[in-house]
């Protein structure tokens, strides 16, 4: 079970969480002007990141809040939570998703 | 007889003698006796058969590590526990013990012609022998080999203890209270950081329990232990837990232990828990499992007597028991050289100390032959004989490549030891990386993936001085990562020991080119000879090897198999044990029963049970009820003799020409508030809401981005900035998730706020011609009368003198209301409504009733009419969409040109040919009759009830292009034959609408 640091409550067990997917993926401002390969990438392709991913968490079952991780797939280390609408966080080591 | 109970010596309490039995029959032992122990004392040599070849097996160990003396424990029906190891099983007055994979008998077992047979059974026999013909396999082959392989029998009564979880967090974790685990959690906890100790043992001290003349700082090692227990025992921030196995390191240093707590008592008490399940959060871990003695490799290696040194040591130190009166010694380590000169001091005849290697030399070998002991260097075991326990062992010695003197040495008892395996199971499960040691042989911890240090013998550190002193230095530095400053120390030690250092593998044979039968995995009854016929086969992976042959994946999870395994793979490739590499180690270390991770989820508690404010009044109706989620919903009232259809009919008829009374609280609810709300809602729903004015309502549909339909439900507003939104019972709460995703993350400038109010509001449905009539003494500050309160109206008032919102609506074709009251005062208003319809024939009904009366006129329910796939136009809910909206979630999609195919599957409705037939849910639909498989599916039906008020059968089905059908005939083929239907609109009542606005 991962100790997740919620941006708004500090630690919590994965428990409390639920996962929701890969962050950053905004939903076009004006949909009907998209072409058909911009939206099906806006609907479903997603990456399947080997190492640093950036992914929405939502604290479901605490302050039911969604915030945006940065977790090593490999090691299931976070490296870095925030909160949605802020900018990715720059990373010590200059690692980037 | 071989084993026997010595004069004096050991930690058992001879003056409490404790009665058991084995298979039947009586023995007596000690208190601190395990299983083993006592019936080593007693002279038992054979406590099972092996898993495949139906071999006699021995105790082989003194520890978890245990491969073949498993066992049953039984209490009673219930309480049998199968395949526990005998050298974990503490004894306690009265215990019932069972050998296992045995018939009739440990002595004479019929399945014993496995092992003459074993040509036949070679690795992965099951895969190759078992393959054809198919039907075969549940008949014949799975139940023989369900009683002919296999371990123990599980209980045949359900569980009637307890079983706990507690959580905890601490600085630092020691696993194993071994010299190392002890001298860390001394340091740690002087630092004043929280500390837990656990150990699976019944005492701490792991092997120092084994050294009576050790001692530490001065005192003796029983003396050390004690008076550092007490220690811990006196400081506030330690927690001690023995009987507690680490059997588990998840992520982000999450460790799972398994206490058992009253599995050793005789007679456990009521009021406690029988295991606890502990989930530790530790800032820092510190493993100090310790190591395990590894087996050699050499045929006849798995007879009765054959012991690992090291646990001969532990009977003899621990439990009194010499476990053999004349033994052999035959090793490739040093350290199990005390071993012989113990059991020698004790006066064992020790027959021969024949050591494997070649250059052996130096003290142990002097001090062994100053003791008369005959030693011979550059051994090899050929062979053992005895049917039922060894008897005899013959030594070769090798010399310029070959075998060339041989001889044969009686004795009751063989000792082996190829020495030392450290313990790097938890490690490994942490997903540390492991390197493989030269000088050690051995895989050791090198770089963490978690935050947690191993100390002592399981990262190679040899010696107690060495150990004690790497265990204070790792406690102190794992309180000082935790923020907690403590000065380390040093332990002054004096005891007799040797290197650990050894050499996995298999012992030279006098002819190698025809590999020997020998045990590698014993408890899965692996030989060399099944590696190398996996290795013939062009298997090279360890991974791949381990599989095939299921070496290192017994319940015992390879303790002493894998290092074996992996040096006679290595030399047989003719590469190095790195470069083959070590399979995974996985949780659980020692089996863990079911129990702890049930915890208290079981029968009423595995599951919450969700009831509306009126389930008491409908289970004393009689209601019959069906689970809808968490939900219990009545399904049906049944008078007396009415079976579902009879009640069903009636139920409807009372809608449709009276009254029915409906319990709709289950329906998920939101109250979205603020200035922007509207603006939220004609973003999210296909609808438009901002011309929705206040006191009236609308049918609203909930698309994925998708185009979807997702969820459905009736959208209320009770004012200019609130909104009463209800979803699908089993929708609201993912609709309340996928609400606070758009509002939170794409639109985070609206200012709008959403709160679940399903269980605040208790909804009750009042539905057909006389419902005002129903209601109209019971409500005030509301005018029911049509024009003030038409269909999809909304106000608020108050019935019973109780607040109220109520709303016009019908999910039936009929004139109705559905009156929301506080959950509270739930009962007390259905009760009052229920009396008030008295006079109008008032019907309660149930789920099935609803179901029908809303297929009748077409209504959806997500989920049965739809699947994911389906948007609202291939529903017939076109018309709901805004077009005008420039955007709602799903609108863009809805624009592709796949959404408009004509061909695209379309609800339609079916009526049968046979209105007494009623199709079945789920059926399939073809075009033309008499096609063989592989037909042409066209569609399914979704809904089939009998109609009461309409005589006859009705259906809505999904069906290509199915619009363009009506008036077409189709057919449902089914197991009796195929099912005529015509393709109808969905509309099968009152097909105007008019009843709706009564
Ligand atoms: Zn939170």
């Amino acid at each position: 079970m991962l100790l997740i640091q919620c941006p708004y409550c500090g630690p919590r067990p994965e428990l409390e969480f639920a996962y929701a997917g890969q962050a950053h993926v905004a939903r076009p401002a004006d949909p009907s002007a998209t072409t058909p390969d911009q939206w099906t990438e806006f609907l479903y392709l997603r990456n399947n990141t080997r190492g640093i991913h950036a992914e929405r968490w939502r604290h479901v079952r605490g302050c039911a809040r969604f915030f945006n991780a940065l977790r090593d797939t490999t090691t299931d280390h976070f490296l870095a939570t925030y909160r949605a609408g802020e900018p990715m966080p720059v990373l010590p080591m200059g690692q980037k998703p | 007889m071989s084993g026997r109970r010595i004069e004096q010596g050991g930690r058992v309490e001879r003056s409490r003698a404790i009665r058991f039995t084995f298979d039947g029959k009586g023995y007596s032992g000690f208190a601190g006796d395990t299983l083993a122990s006592a019936l080593l004392a007693n002279g038992v040599q054979v406590f099972g058969r092996s898993f495949k070849y139906h071999r006699p097996r021995g105790v082989f160990a003194a520890g978890s590590e245990e491969p073949n003396a498993l066992v049953t424990v039984m209490r009673d029906e219930a309480r049998c526990t199968p395949n526990l190891r005998a050298t974990q099983v503490e004894l306690y007055d009265g215990l019932v013990a069972r050998s296992q994979n045995r018939w009739p008998s440990l002595d004479f077992d019929v399945q014993a012609v496995n092992d003459l047979m074993s040509p036949l059974l070679p690795a992965a026999f099951y895969y190759k022998t078992f393959m054809w013909p198919r039907a075969a396999w549940h008949k014949v082959y799975e139940p023989i080999i369900r009683r002919a392989a296999g371990l123990g029998e599980p209980p045949t009564l359900p569980d009637p203890d307890r079983y706990s979880q507690r959580f905890a967090h601490c600085d630092v974790l020691v696993v194993g209270a071994g010299p190392a685990g002890i001298a860390a959690a001394l340091t740690a906890s002087a630092s004043g950081a929280r500390v837990m100790l656990c150990d699976e043992q019944p005492e701490f001290g792991g092997s120092l329990l084994d050294e009576p003349t050790a001692s530490i700082d001065g005192a003796t090692a029983a003396d050390w232990i004690r008076n550092s227990i007490a220690t811990l025992r006196s400081r506030a921030n330690v927690t001690l837990l023995t009987r507690t196995t680490a059997f588990g390191y998840f992520p982000h240093n999450l460790i799972g232990l398994n206490e058992r707590i009253t599995e050793h008592l005789a007679a456990p008490p009521t009021d406690r828990p029988r295991e606890r399940l502990w989930q530790v959060r530790a800032a820092r871990v510190v493993i100090a499992a310790g190591s395990i003695e590894r087996p050699l490799v050499f045929p006849g290696n798995d007879r009765p007597g054959v012991m690992l040194a090291s646990a001969a040591r532990t009977y003899l130190h621990r439990y009194g028991v010499a476990v053999g009166q004349n033994i052999v010694l035959v090793t490739g380590s040093d350290a199990a050289y005390s071993a012989a000169l113990d059991l020698h001091a004790a006066g064992v005849r020790v027959a021969l100390i024949a050591d494997v290697r070649a250059d052996a030399a130096g003290a142990p070998l002097d001090i062994a032959r100053q003791a008369g002991i005959d030693v011979v260097t550059g051994a090899t075991v050929l062979g053992t004989r005895g049917r039922l326990g060894v008897r005899e062992v013959t030594i070769g010695v090798l010399g310029r490549g070959a075998v060339n003197d041989t001889r044969r040495v009686k004795c009751d008892a063989l000792l082996v030891s190829g020495g030392y395996t450290p313990s790097v199971h938890l490690f490994s499960q942490s997903r540390g990386k492991l390197e493989f040691n030269e000088a050690r042989q051995a895989f050791l911890p090198s770089i963490s993936a978690e935050p947690e240090s191993s100390a002592g013998s399981c990262r190679g550190i040899d010696g107690y001085a060495q150990v004690l002193n790497d265990g204070a230095r790792v406690g102190a530095e794992s309180a000082l990562a935790t923020g907690h400053s403590v000065a380390t120390q040093e332990y002054r030690v004096q005891v007799h020991e040797f290197s650990m250092h050894g050499l996995p593998g298999v012992l030279p044979q006098a002819n190698h080119l025809q590999p020997s039968r020998a045990f590698v995995d014993f408890q899965n009854d692996v030989t060399t000879k099944d590696l190398a016929l996996a290795m013939r086969e062009g298997f090279e992976s360890v991974e791949h090897i381990k599989r095939y042959t299921t070496t290192g994946m017994a319940t015992d999870q390879g303790k002493t198999s894998n290092m074996n395994a992996l040096a006679f793979v290595a030399s047989e490739l003719g590469r190095t044990i790195p470069k083959v590499g070590l399979t995974t180690f996985r949780m659980p270390y020692t089996p863990v029963t079911f129990g702890i991770f049930a915890g208290y989820d079981r029968g009423d508690l595995f599951d919450p049970v969700r009831t509306t404010p009126m389930h008491d009044w409908a289970v004393q109706q009689g209601a019959v009820f069906e689970d809808v989620g968490q939900w219990k919903r009545a399904r049906y009232f049944p008078r007396p003799g009415e079976d579902m259809h009879a009640a069903v009919d009636r139920e409807c008829q009372a809608v449709r020409a009276g009254v029915g009374l409906f319990d709709a609280s289950t329906l998920g609810k939101i109250e979205v508030v603020g200035p922007d709300a509207a603006t939220f809602l004609s973003r999210l729903y296909v609808n438009g809401f901002a011309t929705l004015a206040v006191g009236r309502s609308r049918y609203g549909i909930l698309l994925r981005d998708d185009g979807f339909i997702y969820d459905d439900g009736v959208i209320a507003r009770i004012a200019e900035d609130r909104f009463h939104v209800t979803t699908t019972t089993g929708g609201a709460a993912r609709v309340f998730g996928m609400m606070e995703d758009y509002l939170q993350t794409e639109w985070p400038d609206l200012q709008c706020w959403l709160t679940s109010t399903t269980e605040q509001w208790a909804v009750i449905a009042v539905q057909g011609p006389r419902a005002r009539d129903v209601l109209a003494p019971l409500v005030s500050d509301v005018d029911l009368a049509a024009a003030a309160m038409p269909h999809l109206g909304v106000t608020q008032g108050r019935i019973c003198g109780v607040p109220m919102r109520l709303f016009r609506m019908s999910f039936t074709g009929e004139l109705g209301y559905e009156v929301n009251v506080p959950a509270d005062y739930g009962l007390a208003v259905w009760e009052a409504i229920h009396a008030s319809g008295q006079s109008h024939g008032i019907t309660p009904y149930g789920t099935e009733t609803m179901h029908v009366l809303r297929a009748e006129k077409g209504y959806i329910i997500v989920g049965q009419e739809t699947d994911g796939t389906v948007t609202p136009d291939d529903a017939g809910l076109g018309w709901a969409i805004a077009k005008s909206k420039p955007d709602f979630v799903g609108k863009r999609s809805l624009a592709r040109e796949t959404m408009h195919a004509p061909d695209r599957k379309q609800l339609v409705g079916l009526l049968t040919a046979d209105p007494r037939v009623v199709l079945e849910e789920g059926a399939q639909i073809i075009a033309t009759p008499g096609q063989h498989a592989p037909m042409k599916m066209i569609g399914h039906v979704t809904s089939a009830y009998h109609s009461a008020v309409l005589g006859r059968s009705i259906a809505l089905a999904l069906v290509r292009g199915g619009r363009a059908r009506i008036g077409e005939t189709l057919y449902v083929p089914m197991p009796g034959g195929e099912i005529a239907v015509q393709v109808t609109a969905t509309v099968f009542y009152d097909v105007e609408g008019a009843r709706l606005h009564g």
